[in-house]
């Protein structure tokens, strides 16, 4: 991985500048629902296409923001402070 | 060496004012200044300058340009070096790679003489030398030492420094031929920053080297890009290009990550060999490579030169060689209906139609075999100067994401799409004139046809793969390592395709033989480079050199330095318990939580509860993650109503600015976390003399009932304003002392002066280690694990259940406890002498590993060896015997305990 990402603090910069910090996820809050906590726990979409990911600026700002990014082209489609992020474009042809 | 070079001319690289001397296979050498390795022990009379990679046959000079590994030698010591790309220098070392006894007289050859015999083929060893089994390690030994390229020594050690740089430019080309020099000048001459990467000795490419009829135009060129301000690195390579354009270049000791708007991709063609019988004999040259020792280097390539070839390109190689002083006898031009006459006007025998058949020869060329139609004809010659015309460098643009297409009427491959940024000129796009013509069908000779030099496969090679089922380029270039080699198939990869289409019956000019995978690096890259130094640089802390001076034994301690012990760590651990330590503890984790919400989002973090701490006090803490494991600890002292500063471990410390200030992303409270590790030093002053000798440092109130064990306060001490904190990680009264790291060397001086009277003594890590152990405190990541949670942990006291916010780890920590414990953290002694390593297993009733010991120390207070265990609940009672396995062979008898080793009712730290 070499691709360009911009941080919105800071620009754009080598995305290895930066922590990668995973699927934006939604958090399970009950441990009633055992199949849904240990799905949010220990399993990821590793999605294959558009996917919204937490990013950190280490070498830089030391700030946290999101990405959306397409992972089998790493084309970065929009960045944005955390939870900022504008709907998905609707999916090619859909 | 006069007699072998040519009479002086323009565009000649040497300085024959100059002679240089070097070491040649133990005897001296000498050439001029702009000579390279090849092209002095050329001119002094060497032909063979390496054995082959497996049937060690001898190799001499063929590109004359970096592509082959035909003249790989170790210099001063380093194996793999390409003796026509290196200059020479006065007192060098040079020597061969891999032959036994000598490059003239190489045993292992006669492995190659044998082959038919033999079956040495490719994949021979796999089903030659698996009978009977238990033998493979031996032939293994053999035939490792017999193939390979040079030996490492591994006593070598490197004392230069490698380095990292980061370039941002507007233009990058890759190639300082005819094409990219003026890529280059015209985005310089618009004002753009440019860089340009040369490979070789020269810039110009084919005007270098292509004879004295292009000098003017050379010298123009070269005025011009000087002139726009061009940056030339040289010599210096491209490695490869990765995603975003991302170019590392490599020159000398540094690495250059090149990041520019825009790649020109200007890497030209490369000169194809032709296959035929012993077409690796020394004697068989490329066109470009006679050519390039002809006018750069001045010399005479040998005596009676036969040239072959396929294209136009071997007839103005004729041309030029003769023009040049060297005695061109015929050219066999494969081709029956090109035109010959420029060849005949320059009185050379032209025979149009004739294709090679087989070299003649055992050390060097004698003579050549030349046919047509079933006739056969015998030249003399002592020099074979091939041509089989040339193939754009186009895999840097396939690295690139760059598309590559076959194109039918130039006959090779071109660039397609290109991706954003990125622009292909000169011979790689395709472009030259000179189109590579397909060579005839190699020839059933019965001897060896090489089609790659670097792993000695051959036709035969190549059609016993095939013949196995292995029916693809890909397919078989994976089982006989055509491509493979040095090279990266500069040499091979066009003739592997064509023998394949041959065996296959496939059209050669037709797509589907396909095009093998291009990686990096592009070319050999020493590991020292891609090691080069990183960005992390080390930390010391503000007292580094004082340790440094009383003995502190500095190691590592992830970024930091820190002192292991002074010398005589059991005294250290003495001197806390009996009098008075200091430790430097300044590399713990130190953030300040500063807001409205400062309470309320570390509630939401920890599963302790810190909402309801008083004032001037301090808590300690552990941090889980939302599966509930443990990920660190420390301790939070509750500075204001507002403010809390929290410490972590050592390690811990980027991690857990990360982990606070993404938590606070996701909630957005309505506070601040600053990271001040590095600004703050800390100390801890242990023992039971800490209070008397601290206080002849401040007006603070020490006692007892005012400062009490867990409080925390601003106190001034020598001076030094300093946050400290009342805790006891290491068992004796002790006082941790926060303050800012510029006043560090001149607080610990005052302290280490206040406890003389007290026989002070500097304690190190390991010290730390025993103290701590003794009072069973946990170190995370040592004695948990990605799978620890509290309750297991034997922290459940920590964990509010009943907190009546959410916080990180809760429903996971709830589902653990319906679940109910599975394992425990305990600790254990053993008594009988016996110090069991950490990471060891403890063995159940059944004899099977049961446990896990996390930490082992003797205690040379306590008189044993003590340490903690991970136990399946029902093994963990107080008092249970335990067995620990021991790699001497036995087991250590232990017994397990839930109790601090030391001062279990914690009666010293609360003095």
């Amino acid at each position: 991985m070499s691709f360009i990402l911009s941080c919105p603090n800071c620009g754009p910069r080598a995305v290895d500048e930066y922590a990668y910090g995973g699927e934006v996820t939604e958090r399970a809050r009950t441990s009633g629902d055992e199949r849904a906590l240990f799905h949010y726990l220990y399993f990821r979409t590793n999605t294959g296409g558009d996917q919204r990911e937490w990013w950190f600026h280490s070498s830089g700002c030391r700030e946290w923001f999101q990405a959306e990014r397409n992972t089998t082209r790493n084309e970065v489609l929009q960045v944005a402070r955390p939870g900022e992020l504008a709907p998905s474009r609707e999916p090619a042809g859909g | 060496m006069a007699e072998r070079r040519l009479a002086q001319r323009q565009g000649e690289l040497i300085d024959r004012s100059q002679e240089v001397s070097f070491q040649w296979e133990g005897r001296e050498v000498t050439g001029y200044a702009g000579d390279t390795i090849a092209s002095a022990l050329y001119a002094a009379g060497t032909r063979v300058f390496s054995r082959s990679f497996k049937y060690h046959r001898p190799r001499g000079l063929m590109c004359c340009s970096g592509q082959c590994p035909n003249c790989l030698v170790e210099v001063d010591g380093q194996p793999t070096v390409r003796a026509c790309m290196t200059p020479v220098e006065q007192g060098m070392d040079v020597k061969h790679l891999n032959a036994w006894p000598s490059l003239q007289r190489d045993f292992l050859h006669l492995v190659g003489r044998l082959t038919p015999s033999f079956g040495m083929q490719v994949g021979f060893y796999y089903k030659t030398f698996i009978h009977p089994r238990r033998a493979w390690p031996l032939y293994e030994k053999i035939l490792r030492n017999a193939a390979g390229l040079g030996k490492l020594d591994p006593e070598h050690r490197r004392t230069e420094r490698f380095d990292k740089v980061h370039r941002h430019v507007d233009v990058l080309v890759i190639g300082g031929g005819e094409a990219g020099l003026e890529a280059a000048a015209e985005a310089a001459e618009q004002g753009r920053h440019v860089a340009l990467v040369e490979e070789g000795l020269a810039l110009g490419g084919q005007l270098a080297w292509g004879g004295p009829r292009s000098n003017g135009r050379l010298t123009a060129l070269i005025e011009r890009v000087n002139a726009a301000g061009v940056e030339i690195l040289q010599p210096a390579y491209a490695g490869g290009v990765y995603e975003g354009l991302l170019v590392p270049v490599f020159q000398g000791r540094t690495m250059h990550r090149f990041r520019p708007a825009e790649l020109v991709i200007a890497t030209g063609s490369i000169e194809q060999p032709l296959v035929f019988g012993n077409n690796d004999l020394p004697g068989v040259m490329l066109a470009s490579g006679a050519r390039r020792l002809v006018n750069q280097f001045r010399l005479m390539p040998w005596e009676q030169a036969v040239v072959l070839t396929s294209s136009d390109e071997g007839l103005a190689a004729a041309l030029d060689l003769a023009d040049g002083g060297v005695n061109v006898l015929a050219v066999a031009d494969s081709r029956r209906g090109a035109d010959g006459s420029a060849i005949e006007d320059a009185g050379i025998e032209y025979l149009a139609g004739f294709q090679p058949w087989q070299a003649k020869g055992s050390k060097a060329v004698t003579g050549v075999v030349v046919t047509r139609d079933g006739e056969h004809r015998t030249l003399a010659c002592d020099l074979l100067v091939m041509s089989g015309g040339s193939v754009g460098q186009t895999a840097l643009v396939s690295q690139g994401g760059g598309g590559i297409r076959y194109d039918r009427d130039q006959r090779r491959y071109v660039p397609d799409s290109l991706p954003d940024g990125m622009r292909v000129v000169g011979a790689a796009a395709g472009s030259a004139a000179a189109a590579g013509a397909v060579p005839a069908q190699a020839p059933k000779t019965g001897c060896k046809q090489v089609v790659c030099f670097c792993e000695d496969v051959t036709t035969k090679d190549i059609a016993l793969s095939l013949d196995e089922g292995f029916s693809s380029l890909e397919l078989s270039k994976r089982y006989t390592t055509v491509t493979m080699g040095p090279c990266q198939g500069r040499m091979c990869h066009r003739n592997s395709g064509l023998v394949i289409a041959d065996q296959l019956g496939l059209d050669p000019d037709s797509q589907r033989v396909g095009v093998t995978t291009s990686r990096p690096p592009h070319n050999p890259t020493s590991f020292s480079l891609l090691a080069a130094r990183g960005y992390e640089p080390v930390k010391r802390t503000s007292t580094h050199h004082w340790h440094a001076e009383h003995g502190g034994k500095m190691l590592w301690a992830g970024d930091w330095k820190r002192p292991y012990d002074y010398g005589d760590g059991d005294s250290e651990v003495d001197a806390v318990h009996e009098s008075l330590g200091l430790i430097d503890v300044s590399t713990l984790g130190k953030l300040i939580v500063r807001g409205p919400d400062a309470a309320a989002f570390l509630e939401r973090l920890y599963p302790n509860r810190f909402g309801d701490m008083k004032l001037a006090r301090v808590r300690y803490g552990i941090v889980c993650g939302d599966d509930g494991s443990i990920i660190d600890d420390g301790t939070v002292a509750r500075l204001s109503e507002q403010e809390y500063y929290v410490t972590t471990t050592s390690s811990g410390a980027g991690g857990m600015e990360q982990w606070f200030t993404w938590w606070n992303a996701v909630w957005k409270m309505d506070c601040e976390i600053v990271n001040v590790t590095s600004t703050i030093a800390a100390f801890n002053l242990a023992g039971p003399n800490a209070r008397t000798a601290l206080s002849t440092l401040t007006d603070f109130d020490l006692s007892n009932e005012a400062f009490p064990y867990l409080g925390a306060g601003h106190a001034q001490i020598a001076g030094v304003p300093c946050l400290v904190l009342r805790i006891g990680f290491v068992g004796e009264l002790g006082y941790e002392l926060h303050l800012p790291a510029a006043a560090g060397e001149h607080l610990w001086e005052k302290l280490m002066e206040a406890g003389e009277p007290h026989a002070v003594k500097p304690f190190g890590l390991e010290p730390q280690r025993v103290l701590r152990l003794e009072k069973m405190h946990i170190i995370v990541g040592q004695d948990t694990n990605a799978e620890s949670n509290p309750l297991e942990a034997g922290m459940p006291w920590i964990v509010k259940l009943d907190k009546e916010s959410d916080w990180i780890g809760r429903y996971a920590i709830e589902w653990y406890k319906r679940r109910g414990n599975r394992l425990t953290l305990v600790g254990w002694e053993a008594q009988n002498g016996g110090v069991p390593i950490e990471g060891t297993q403890v063995v159940g009733a059944d004899g099977q590993p049961a446990g896990r010991i996390t930490s082992s120390r003797f205690s040379r207070r306590l008189g044993k060896a003590i340490g903690i265990a991970w136990l399946p609940v029902e093994q963990s009672e107080e008092g249970t015997a335990i067995r620990i396995s021991d790699p001497k062979g036995s087991t250590i008898p232990a017994t397990v305990t839930h109790k601090a080793f030391y001062d279990p009712d914690g009666e010293r730290l609360r003095s």
